[in-house]
């Protein structure tokens, strides 16, 4: 009984340790992610497995505080050797980050080299591989929680700074904040994050830890703070969830906290109402519906125009040939008429109703407003012009919008003048 | 005149009749990536507060002559005094508009953080923008007229309400000098007005505008001071007299489409 309880109350330090882990990366992981940060945090776990087995060859056995060093520096060291190489050479970014993945070779030479050692296969250095939480102990848990939490303070005190920077480097350094050594600082709480992820989630996937969260966060706000709440809360409930699953599935912790994290980001991509890929197929689809329902108003207006104020009753034949809409997209089109009361269909044809005559000039109004717009000031209407009759009051200075209007009155084109509701317009 | 006086007090510093140090003097600056020059032996002084446009064909070095003054690339000689000072010592006296281009539009900021950006400098370090400073950001805003935006994503807005977003954030700034990136790129017509307003407005309250402007055409209803740039100094002074046939033909040689509005914009000027 006894034994179980500790069992349980050890599983549960681990439990609060990873989930501190996981906030701490969410946190730092959104910096990353927007300040085009990702792969450095994995180009920095890669390079910090040398650190790691350095340390042990140095001391002789593991201890914690020489390895976390260790890996921290040949770590940095490996990012250094980035930008140096982006410095000084033709080297890109991206390249560079590959070049230094070659660090993970050396530090797997040493992990053979270890193996061969007396004792070195009881050191277990392979788990750093994929990370293991059954080895931690209680101190090591609470070493890595303390300092996921301080890097989350340090986080929260800096946050307008951080912010700042990450958001317009340029504008910060004019206003005269240090904004190099800000980045610095930034890019040290990536290498902490990193290298303490390291024991329970491994140099492989520690990365993506940093990462996932932030990058699924991202889909369900527009704020920063926002971002970053839901970015620890993701992180938390990965490393949580990720770290009972790998207990009870007897797997290493690692690849189960991504794949938790993996979950919660495709469920991110695909849901979100905004940003989210069902989201922007609705709304693309309801902007291509709505597209076509003004062109119909459109073309209801046109055709109806040469026997104003009558309202004639037109041929479908005649609209279909119009715009070449396929039998069926016309007819949803003229349901949809239909239904908001703009469009009688019988069998003499279709017919725009008294609102729907006064909703079609406002659409073709637009329209005529906007293509005289270009034609008479091609140079500033460039990549305004829009469907939008909206946005014209918006857009165009209201002088010049006058001038149009009267230019299609005289022609006898302004359609709001000819179902004579000009003051609506 | 100006004299070196805090902010807040510019409009009476003008009639103080103490010693005098330019707005802006930028003495044998010289820009080079590797062996080539960018800016060369560039000499500059503004002693008036004005509107000063930089124009000059690409690769002239405009946006740079600009970056060089703020310190955000580094000088292979030369030196810039703001109000008498270096400029790391003016830093609450500058406010800048960067080139849209260098923005993340889709950075998770709304329009009023951004503009709250303005007020960073003021702050210091940790503190953040309370109510006081949120004041001060709608008003900025609603000089720019986009009240009603503030809580859009900065992704979300046109061009034109982009660049206005970054210039109430400049004025947010309280500076005394202003230097902006081509302000006018990716803009359209109404709020080309609104823009040009507003700088005036700036101007004639005593601070000097420091623009990147493309269009030759615009130079003369827009200006009253103009630097003629191809990566030496060709001329700057006042636009009714340095803006001529000659020193735009020095600028940009012989491509005559270009000097021919630049031309038909000086006649459209003097009639």
């Amino acid at each position: 009984m006894m034994l179980l309880l500790a069992v349980a109350y050890n599983t549960l330090v681990v439990l609060t340790g990873v989930s501190l882990l996981g906030a701490c990366a969410g946190v730092v992981g959104c910096f990353a992610v927007l300040r085009r940060r990702s792969l450095t945090g994995d180009a920095l776990a890669h390079a910090a497995l040398p650190g790691l087995c350095l340390a042990y060859l140095i001391v002789g056995q593991r201890e914690r505080e020489p390895m976390l060093f260790a890996a921290l520096a040949t770590g940095l060291l490996g990012i250094a050797l980035i930008a140096a190489l982006r410095r000084w050479t033709r080297v890109k970014e991206d390249a560079a980050i590959g070049v230094v993945l070659s660090f993970f070779g050396v530090g797997v030479v040493l992990l053979s080299v270890i193996q061969g050692l007396p004792g070195g296969a009881r050191a277990g250095l392979q788990s750093y591989n994929l990370g293991q939480t059954a080895g931690l102990t209680r101190e090591d848990v609470a070493f890595i929680g303390g300092l996921a939490l301080l890097t989350v303070l340090v986080v929260l005190v800096l946050y307008k700074e951080f912010k700042l920077i990450t958001f317009d480097q340029g504008f910060a350094r004019v206003q005269g904040w240090p904004a190099l050594r800000l980045d610095l600082a930034l890019m040290g709480l990536i290498a902490l994050v990193v290298v303490l992820g390291l024991p329970a989630v491994g140099v492989l996937l520690v990365a993506a830890l940093l990462i996932v969260p932030a990058a699924a966060a991202r889909f369900w706000t527009q704020r920063l703070w926002l971002m970053l709440m839901l970015s620890a809360g993701f992180g938390t409930v990965a490393c949580f969830s990720g770290t009972v699953l790998s207990n009870d599935w007897d797997l290493p912790p690692g690849p189960c906290i991504v794949l938790v994290g993996a979950a919660i980001f495709l469920f991110s991509v695909a849901v979100p109402p905004h940003r989210g890929l069902v989201g922007r197929i609705l709304a693309r689809r309801r902007c291509q519906r709505d597209l076509a329902y003004g062109t119909l108003l459109n073309t209801l207006f046109d055709l109806s125009e040469p026997f104003l104020p009558v309202r004639p009753a037109l041929p479908r034949d005649e609209l279909a040939q119009r715009r070449s809409w396929p039998p069926a997209t016309l007819q949803r089109l003229l349901r949809r008429g239909v239904v908001l009361g703009h469009v009688d269909v019988n069998h003499q044809g279709v017919m725009l109703t008294r609102a729907g005559l006064l909703e079609a000039a406002q659409v073709t109004q637009g329209r005529r407003l906007w293509a005289q717009f270009l034609q008479d000031h091609p140079e500033s209407a460039q990549g305004m012009v829009s469907f939008d009759a909206a946005s014209l009051d918006t857009l165009v200075p209201q002088a010049i919008l006058a001038e149009l209007q009267n230019r299609l009155r005289s022609a006898g084109r302004l359609p709001l003048a000819l179902v004579g509701a000009e003051d609506k317009a | 005149m100006i004299v070196d006086v805090q902010p807040s007090s510019s409009a009476a510093a003008r009639t103080a009749p103490v010693q005098t140090s330019p707005i802006l003097d930028i003495h044998d600056v010289t820009v080079a990536y590797q062996r080539k020059p960018v800016l060369w032996d560039i000499d500059l002084v503004l002693d008036q507060p004005c509107l000063a446009g930089i124009v000059g064909p690409n690769g002239a070095g405009k946006s740079t002559l600009i970056k060089a003054v703020l310190g955000l690339v580094p000088l292979a000689s030369g030196e810039v005094r703001i109000f008498g000072k270096p400029v790391a010592e003016q830093r609450r006296r500058i406010g800048y508009v960067p080139q849209r281009e260098s923005i993340d539009w889709d950075f998770p900021v709304s329009v009023l953080d951004v503009v709250l950006m303005g007020t960073y400098g003021e702050l210091g370090w940790f503190r953040r923008p309370g109510a006081k400073q949120r004041v001060w950001a709608r008003q900025c805003l609603e000089k720019l007229g986009l009240q009603d935006l503030e809580h859009q994503q900065i992704g979300q807005l046109s061009g034109g309400q982009q660049q206005r977003t970054f210039l109430a954030r400049a004025l947010a700034q309280k500076a005394d000098i202003y230097f902006m990136d081509e302000p006018l790129a990716g803009v359209d017509a109404a709020t080309e007005r609104i823009i040009f307003n507003l700088l005036r407005e700036l101007r004639d309250q005593g601070n000097t505008v420091v623009v990147v402007h493309h269009d030759l055409r615009t130079v003369p209803t827009y200006f009253d001071h103009v630097v003629l740039l191809n990566v030496r100094l060709v001329a700057s002074g006042p636009v009714a007299t340095v803006f001529s046939q000659e020193n735009l033909k020095k600028t940009y040689g012989a491509r005559l489409s270009l000097l021919e509005a630049a031309a038909e914009a000086v006649r459209e000027r003097s009639s």
